[in-house]
């Protein structure tokens, strides 16, 4: 009796053991991955001058006699990038998230969410496909320009792309309104649309404010999608101009880099960079969060 | 059961880490060369069908690097060498002579143009085609990305090295192809084994780019396709089996079907 | 007096149409985008497309390899993310008792689940292609995927762990069984659906995927061989999704990429037919 009590104790204890490893590896998956891009990130900084990289209005890194490392074209595009992409996405969302939770009728609102579930599947190769073969023609031939490819179109094709999160959040979120409030505002006499507007909305505030940080966080880690649709010259950018992101910047260079080059160090950079950028983010997000259910 | 099959897999890692001798080739480099290899690939498995070749293309600067670093088998690069690859004990065997094609869309009128006109056009001292005897169009240069063995062969035959202004990069040759050919306005530069149809090759100082003007030299642009290894580095048996293949006469009809001319033998 | 509430009253019926037009217009963006795909590929779609391998020598188009190499990816990658993941969040919904544990998990796995794709190619290629020797194969995208699909696993089985009803647990452990027995017999069966649907979601993500699987598993079109060990740890190619890219870029071969997009989109309209399935049946008990 004994032997199998303790024969149990230690499988319980193994059990144990094992989850606790499991667990702990998400953790040290993601010291490992923060490490890894700290580490390799910070010598070309150093050596590079933090001000010559981050403000640096030049990326020529494969020139031979004169090679220049300055990030801010890219920087600055993955900035407006994601920021042009929320000023398109995150209304439209906004728009569909509240139509979804609460004016659609129920048949429309299954319909409707699964299409924008659907889209969230689409690999962002699909997306850039049609990007590329349908809206940079299109750019070109309605505004005359050279070649359509451009900060524009990323745009585009980034706000169809953080549409489905920011969909999807903002609907929990304005699910989420305790029933009573809206039913003190109609009580009150207010429309059923201003309740929705004026009450829900502003409840439901912190959830559409990690709907927004989320879809920030999707737009500048996209890769592949504006890899197609945006040029890929470092320039600075301008709404009409060819332009390198952050992302598409170390994707293009990636495999040319010699192990241990200063041109591969400096990918590295610009990947803390990125990596520092998503991060906040993701504080963002989950204080956006905490704050909410709290509130 | 998902612990059964991570034990599977682990196993499977260990072994890989032990070494062991693969029937597959690993060939990486120059998207202008994938025509070319394919059609090599293909044909040298009807002859050793044990033997998988496989080929990603990702620019010559990163088929050298692979080789250098272990990643590849075989690098693929269509330009010469640098002095530091060679340094660090790349060879390179030449496996054909190619011309670089500058192509335009089939419905731009401008046929030919000179050296010059090509620099000029590609450095941007030239932005509309009117000046060619184009249409009235603005003009889109398209070019590869930094370490495209094709971008660094152009650039310094036309001696325009690091100095091009280009609207457009692109990561690899058909990209180039394709987007010339949906672009009215656009220009730009691929391997000839690559043109299709859908663009149009301008003749070069009077020299239409073709499979003979390249191998007689006459067209000015070339550059050789080489098979990149790694000096000190013993190749597999399979992959010395594909060189070898690769640099016997038997390829020469495979080569011309791909579009490049294969070197005097 | 009157007055004011037919204008409210107008106010309420242009806010409702605004919503119905904003959200018209998501579905018509949507629905135009998923029919553009389907007519332009509907073309290039056929039976030996799907099950030939490609030939250069005859000119022929097929993406079987594609085919069988997505599939090869998602299992070896579910392979290592399904216990990683399942295990994890039995810990955190069974065993751990600080909250401090428990939160730390959770927000790893959040930063996890947002960091660009691209920087799991630049680490796979680095650390699994490159310090672990495995070239660029199958295998170590497939390991770069399990990484970076391991939150959707936690995350979703951790859901499923706390929706199992309490009872079940005391009722377990009232009879004398201990914990571990408990957790296999009575907590892992009646989240089983919460599992399976993470797994989709995984398989979904790793279908999705194209910057990792460029740069730590090749580009290769060419058929590769499962049949030996050796031949799985060396299989190395494109997958459907990077199979497109190269069609749509190196190829410049817009109607085949076109028809891969085509099927690309039918796979991911099963994976939510799946997903929503599995969630009806876990919502019936």
């Amino acid at each position: 009796m004994q032997w199998l009590e303790r024969r149990r104790r230690r499988g319980e204890w193994a059990a144990r053991t094992l989850f606790f490893l499991c667990a702990l590896a998400a953790v040290a998956l993601l010291l490992l991955i923060a490490a890894y891009v700290i580490f390799s990130g910070l010598p070309a900084i150093r050596e590079i001058g933090p001000g010559n990289f981050l403000l640096g209005k030049t990326w020529d890194s494969a020139n031979g006699e004169n090679p220049q490392f300055g990030i801010l074209p890219l920087l600055l595009t993955s900035v407006y990038g994601a920021a042009g992409a929320m000023a398109l996405g995150v209304p439209l969302g906004l728009l569909t998230a509240l139509f979804l939770a609460k004016a659609a009728p129920k048949g429309v609102a299954a319909a409707v969410r699964y299409l924008v579930r659907l889209l969230a599947g689409i690999p962002s190769v699909v997306c850039g496909l049609v990007g590329m073969t349908v809206f940079v023609p299109f750019l070109r031939e309605k505004l005359d320009l050279p070649a359509g490819d451009s900060l524009l179109a990323a745009v585009a094709v980034l706000a169809v792309m953080i549409l489905p999160s920011v969909v999807e959040l903002a609907e929990d979120a304005l699910a989420a309104v305790p029933r009573s409030y809206e039913e003190a505002s109609l009580a009150l006499g207010a429309t059923e649309a201003e309740t929705w507007f004026r009450v829900d909305l502003p409840a439901a505030g912190s959830g559409i404010a990690a709907a927004a940080a989320l879809g920030v966080g999707r737009a500048m880690g996209e890769t592949m999608a504006i890899l197609m649709v945006a040029g890929n010259v470092a320039n600075m950018p301008g709404p009409l101009r060819s332009v390198r992101f952050l992302t598409t910047g170390i994707a293009m260079e990636m495999g040319y880099a010699a192990a241990g080059s200063l041109r591969q160090r400096a990918l590295f950079s610009i990947a803390l960079v990125l990596f520092i950028l998503i991060l906040l983010m993701n504080i963002l997000l989950h204080l956006a969060r905490g704050r909410g259910k709290e509130g | 059961m998902g612990k059964r099959a991570a034990a599977f897999l682990l196993a499977l890692l260990l072994a890989g880490c032990g070494g062991g001798t693969a029937r597959t080739v690993e060939l990486d480099g120059s998207t202008a060369m994938s025509g070319v290899v394919a059609a090599l690939q293909e044909a040298f498995r009807q002859r050793e069908p044990g033997i998988r070749i496989n080929c990603s293309g990702s620019g010559s600067g990163a088929g050298i690097e692979g080789v250098l670093e272990g990643r590849c088998d075989i690098g693929l690069s269509s330009r010469e060498l640098t002095e530091e690859e060679a340094a660090r004990g790349a060879v390179g065997r030449m496996l054909a002579l190619d011309g670089i094609a500058v192509i335009v869309h089939p419905d731009n009128p401008v046929s030919a143009l000179t050296r010059e006109q090509l620099a000029a056009v590609f450095t941007g001292k030239i932005d509309r085609w009117t000046e060619q005897g184009g249409e009235d169009r603005p003009v889109a240069v398209y070019g590869r990305e930094a370490g495209s063995g094709t971008r660094t062969a152009f650039e310094a035959a036309l001696g325009v090295t690091d100095r091009c202004a280009y609207r457009n990069e692109y990561c690899s040759t058909g990209d180039v192809v394709g987007n010339v050919a949906a672009n009215p306005n656009a220009i730009g530069y691929v391997s000839l084994s690559s043109v299709n149809g859908t663009v149009k090759a301008l003749s070069v100082d009077g020299v239409r780019c073709r499979l003979d003007t390249v191998r007689d030299g006459t067209y000015p642009i070339c550059r050789p396709f080489l098979l990149v290894t790694r000096e000190g580095t013993a190749l597999s048996e399979e992959a010395g089996a594909f060189l070898d293949f690769a640099e016997s006469e038997e390829v020469e009809p495979y080569l011309a079907m791909a579009g490049a001319a294969a070197q005097a033998w | 007096m009157n007055h004011r509430q037919a204008r409210r009253r107008a106010g309420d019926l242009l806010a409702k149409a605004l919503l119905w037009c904003g959200a018209g217009a998501v579905a018509a963006l949507l629905l135009a985008v998923a029919g553009y795909v389907c007519v332009r590929g509907a073309a290039g779609i056929s039976w030996r497309l799907l099950t030939e391998e490609e030939s250069v020598l005859r000119g022929t188009v097929g993406i079987f390899p594609a085919v069988v190499n997505t599939l090869f990816v998602i299992a070896a990658s579910l392979a290592v993310v399904l216990p990683l993941g399942v295990g994890a969040a039995v810990y955190l919904t069974e065993y751990a008792r600080r909250r401090w544990l428990v939160g730390l998990v959770e927000f790893a796995a959040e930063v996890l689940s947002g960091i660009p794709s691209i920087l799991y190619a630049m680490i796979g290629a680095l650390v699994f292609c490159g310090r672990l020797g495995l070239q660029k194969t199958l295998l170590a995208g497939a390991l770069t995927l399990a990484v970076m699909t391991l939150p959707t696993v936690l995350r979703t089985t951790q859901e499923s762990l706390k929706a199992a009803p309490d009872a079940y647990r005391e009722g377990a452990l009232g009879l004398g069984v201990g914990k571990w027995p408990m957790i296999r017999t009575v907590v892992l069966p009646a989240s089983r659906d919460g599992i399976v649907t993470g797994c989709i979601l995984a398989a979904g993500r790793v279908v999705g995927e194209t910057a990792v699987l460029m740069y730590t598993a090749g580009l290769s079109t060419v058929m590769q061989d499962f049949s030996s060990p050796q031949g799985l740890l060396h299989a190395s190619g494109a997958t459907l999704s990077t199979v497109l890219y190269v069609y749509a870029k190196e190829r410049a071969d817009i109607g085949t990429a076109f028809a891969v997009a085509t099927v690309l989109l039918a796979v991911t309209a099963v994976i939510n037919l799946a997903v929503s399935a599995v969630g009806r049946r876990a919502r019936r008990g």
